[in-house]
């Protein structure tokens, strides 16, 4: 098939949001590099939904695969959003907080393995109850161990975002990609609504629910790194761009007393101010300048 | 969730692995590898009860038309029957 669009930027693309977990995390790595860990064949499946009488899958929803990126060591942890809405359990829990507490012993003993975390996720799986809840716990903890030793990259490219715990695996990120279908929150629009009521939040206006959690407005007051287009090649530069700039002094989520001064004198919120209040500059974190990564590389990889 | 074992007489056989899409909603996993018997072992694990005449039709039909001898796995999650048909080809393309 002859691919007409190849040479228009937009329509030539490769899209990050039409693919799943897994080809996400093999063409984010340098081509050939990538070998998955605890792969479909492995069989590591959930013990709990067939319980309830709902089909596991092979590799409960979480891929695991560790290669090369621009030539360094890295690891890949994707979450497929296809499955229960990315919901994280017990085995893909494990699998994703496992995977990093060995690149933080690897980054400890000196072959500095980043990792990239690609988060599509409503949070917690809720037919695995406190299991799921403390498989976010175990991952916010081997990210918080891997994060001073080497930079964890989380991107979020859409359709579904990080909300929940993924929400806060997110936060906790030394740097965020996103895109602008993207979505980052603690509680979703529509966790929100069933509590609080549709008057507190309307999770069927797209408008709103984007002016809150979406890609653009967390980008522009500072809470995410990069915005990008939903393309391979972009999310690609950006997360080489994002592991160059290395360990920052204080991370994000270290830099309470710039959330502080932020909300300080807040009474009533409108999200289309919040961009010119805070500004795209959070704290002392130093903005990621995708320039200082010339693109493409000189050497094709 | 019902479970069922089919098997199918096989020609050929897959010479790799393959695992192709996923169990979300209208869509299925299958997972495909070889295997010492010459028949077609097809393990289906589906969300939706009540349908194992559809599955021997849309496999039957499936292995008729291409006999490869491996151990096949689907989960599903409510796939029809033309998307169980291209999710089996796929698997199939990438194991033989």
């Amino acid at each position: 098939m002859t691919d007409r669009f190849a040479n228009d930027g937009y329509l030539g693309r490769r899209s990050v949001i039409e693919l799943g977990a897994r080809a996400r995390a093999f063409a984010l790595l340098d081509e050939g590099s990538a070998s998955e860990l605890c792969g479909p064949f492995d069989r590591i499946e959930s013990p709990w939904l067939s319980a309830q009488g709902l089909v596991p899958q092979s590799d409960d929803g979480m891929v695991v695969v560790k290669g090369r990126l621009a030539g360094h060591a890295c690891l890949v942890v994707a979450v497929e959003g296809g499955f229960h809405g990315g919901g994280v359990g017990e085995v893909g829990g494990a699998k994703a907080s496992t995977a990093l507490s060995l690149a933080a012993a690897d980054s400890a003993e000196g072959r500095t393995t980043p990792a990239v975390l690609f988060l599509e996720s409503g949070g917690v799986r809720l037919q695995e109850g406190t299991l799921g809840l403390n498989a976010i716990a175990e991952i916010c903890d081997a990210l918080l161990v891997l994060r001073p030793r080497a930079p964890v990259i989380g991107v979020v490219a859409g359709p579904i975002g990080a909300f929940g715990g993924m929400g806060i695996v997110a936060g906790l990120c030394t740097r965020l990609i996103v895109t602008r279908e993207a979505r980052i929150g603690l509680n979703g629009p529509e966790a929100i609504e069933v509590e609080a009521g549709v008057q507190e939040f309307d999770s069927c206006d797209r408008a709103l629910v984007w002016a809150v959690d979406g890609g653009t407005q967390r980008y522009r007051t500072g809470l995410a790194d990069a915005l990008v287009s939903d393309s391979i090649d972009d999310v690609r530069h950006s997360v080489i761009t994002a592991i160059a700039a290395g360990v920052p002094t204080r991370h994000r989520s270290e830099q309470l007393d710039t959330l502080h001064a932020r909300l300080d004198g807040l009474v009533e919120i409108d999200p289309a101010d919040l961009g010119p209040r805070w500004g795209t500059q959070f704290g002392d974190l130093p903005p990621l300048d995708l320039a200082s990564v010339p693109w493409p590389p000189a050497d094709g990889t | 969730m019902q479970e069922l074992t089919l098997h199918y007489p096989g020609g050929q056989r897959v010479t790799a692995r393959a695992h192709v899409g996923v169990v979300g909603s209208g869509d299925c996993e299958v997972l495909v590898e070889p295997h010492d018997a010459t028949d077609a072992v097809v393990r289906v694990r589906t969300a939706v009860d009540g349908f194992e005449l559809i599955w021997q039709r849309v496999l039957g039909s499936f292995f008729a038309r291409y006999p490869v001898a491996g151990r096949y796995e689907i989960n599903d999650q409510g796939a029809t029957p033309g998307v169980v048909s291209l999710r089996l080809r796929q698997a199939v393309a990438g194991a033989t």
